[in-house]
């Protein structure tokens, strides 16, 4: 009986959770078109994230082409495709790997930022100041954030899959003697646009995920502190989540297309 | 009726009937009322946790009251959509507890901040200026402009959150504890920040507050919160000299 009660309210819970979030989704896409549009924050964010997120998307890039072209060079080698590596690692990077993996490390640190960002400003008061002043903090604070994660991520992502690329190129340099020609024209020959596209636009919204978890997380903080590390630690979990869910639907929306 | 007539008492610039506010089975205000008149300081006294941060957050529009009346300036605020309230906040003060200064800007940013969302009202950039400048000497903390805020200390802080309320030119001023945490001489030097504020811009002021010291000073009348309700009213000598059980126990414990 206890049991069964503890399990309809986490249900209710969960529900109500949905319910908070699409109306806070809702809300960004209305305001994102109303006046005033506050250029200079945005701005301000998209360097925030490009530039703190950079230096950890480039060495996770590298260090997983490094190691992906580690890992499949024996098993291409003993079926004699290792001529295959180029076409093969720049299609599971492009395609799967590279967005993916670059979309998690930044729920970690653009996702967590965002969230105990917002969280401190919401227990220190300062959204309530915001908001008795006739401001309007959705549209300074979160608007901004949100479009900011989604247009950066994109390009985290390209930056990401070009080290990831060259650091396996240098593999198959050392191992293979490939020149760094041959190597990127191979890649180049076996993407299509059918590769690139989707794999770009998933990028939007797993940045567009990133940023409204986040600024939800952090703009309903409550109980003080351990609230702040809260809404960053679930901001976090709940945007990896999230991620997989959107990865999934991209994969079978762009599979749908491919049958037709 | 009994509404209608509140609402056309031309002194009375907020009024708050009868309001109700719970969390769970915690009832925090079980039908307070007050009136606050036209350049009145009133002082809302009561212990820690009696409710009234509650309550004036309930006044701004920052927590719905369960139920109730609350007119400021004549507004019936609970009928109000979100657009009508925003411009009504620009005529309400709010001074935070915790000074609520934003932490990412400077000190000439946190003052502009509330005004480019109405530059009607402050015209352009060099207006602006001029108005953080003339809210910053008002507050005596000039040179203080460019340091972020936490490079102020706590007395400094209190000052900066005033005068970023002043430069609204607000017409009421809500102090949320605006001496707690700080040591007796800078308390001191707040309150009479308070004082002079007051007289410069003839605002009225509703003051939240536990400090029988500061009340003592500023208080034109005083409003006792007790159980959820306004318990008692009156000038500060006419309750600190009140023979009932509660008010007199309240007095002497908080001296």
């Amino acid at each position: 009986m206890v049991k069964s009660s503890n399990i309809s309210l986490h249900v209710k819970d969960f529900l109500m959770e949905v319910g908070d979030m699409t109306y806070f989704t809702s809300r960004f896409f209305k305001e994102l078109f109303n006046k005033p549009f506050e250029f200079k924050e945005l701005l301000r964010q998209c360097y925030n994230i490009g530039n703190r997120s950079s230096l950890l998307v480039v060495i996770t890039g590298f260090i997983i082409g490094l190691v992906l072209t580690l890992q499949t060079r024996p098993t291409l080698m003993e079926f004699g495709a290792v001529s295959w590596m180029p076409s093969m690692v720049g299609i599971s990077i492009v395609r799967e790997i590279g967005p993916i993996i670059t979309a998690l490390v930044c729920a970690g640190r653009i996702g967590s930022g965002i969230g105990a960002e917002l969280g401190s400003m919401r227990v220190t008061e300062q959204i309530d100041a915001m908001e008795v002043s006739g401001a309007n903090p959705f549209k300074y604070l979160v608007v901004t954030r949100v479009l900011a994660a989604t247009l950066m991520l994109p390009i985290l992502v390209i930056v990401g899959d070009a080290v990831a690329l060259f650091g396996s190129y240098l593999v198959e340099n050392v191992k293979g003697n490939v020149s760094f020609m041959l190597y990127f024209n191979q890649v180049f020959d076996a993407l299509e646009f059918s590769d690139i596209f989707p794999a770009t636009i998933k990028t939007f919204f797993f940045g567009l995920a990133i940023g409204l978890v986040g600024c939800y997380k952090g703009y309903f903080c409550n109980k003080g502190t351990e609230g702040v590390g809260m809404a960053a630690n679930s901001a976090v979990v709940v945007t990896s989540l999230m991620l997989f869910i959107i990865d999934f639907v991209a994969v079978l929306v762009t599979d749908i297309f491919y049958d037709l | 009726m009994m509404e209608q007539n509140h609402i056309e008492e031309p002194n009375v610039v907020l009024e708050v009937r009868d309001l109700h506010k719970s969390f769970g089975d915690n009832y925090v205000l079980n039908g307070f009322n007050m009136q606050l008149y036209q350049g009145e300081n009133l002082v809302i006294m009561g212990k820690s946790g009696s409710g009234k941060s509650v309550m004036i957050k309930c006044l701004v529009g920052l927590m719905e009251a369960d139920s109730g009346f609350i007119s400021v300036m004549h507004n019936d605020i609970t009928k109000l959509d979100h657009e009508s309230l925003d411009i009504l906040r620009r005529e309400i003060g709010f001074l935070f507890q915790g000074s609520a200064l934003y932490d990412s800007m400077t000190v000439r940013e946190n003052l502009k901040f509330p005004m480019r969302w109405h530059t009607k009202k402050f015209g352009g950039e060099e207006n602006q200026e001029k108005l953080v400048m003339e809210a910053l000497e008002n507050v005596g903390l000039e040179k203080a402009i460019e340091l972020m805020p936490s490079e102020l200390s706590g007395g400094m802080k209190r000052r900066i959150a005033l005068a970023r309320t002043l430069i609204m030119q607000p017409k009421i001023i809500i102090y949320d504890e605006p001496t707690s945490g700080l040591d007796p001489i800078t308390a001191k030097e707040i309150v009479i920040l308070m004082q002079k504020v007051q007289k410069q811009y003839n605002t009225s002021s509703l003051i939240i507050t536990h400090d029988v010291d500061c009340a003592r000073v500023i208080a034109d009348r005083m409003v006792l919160l007790i159980d959820g309700v306004d318990y008692a009213v009156g000038t500060f000598a006419e309750l600190s000299s009140s023979k009932d059980p509660k008010v007199k126990a309240f007095f002497k414990e908080e001296v």
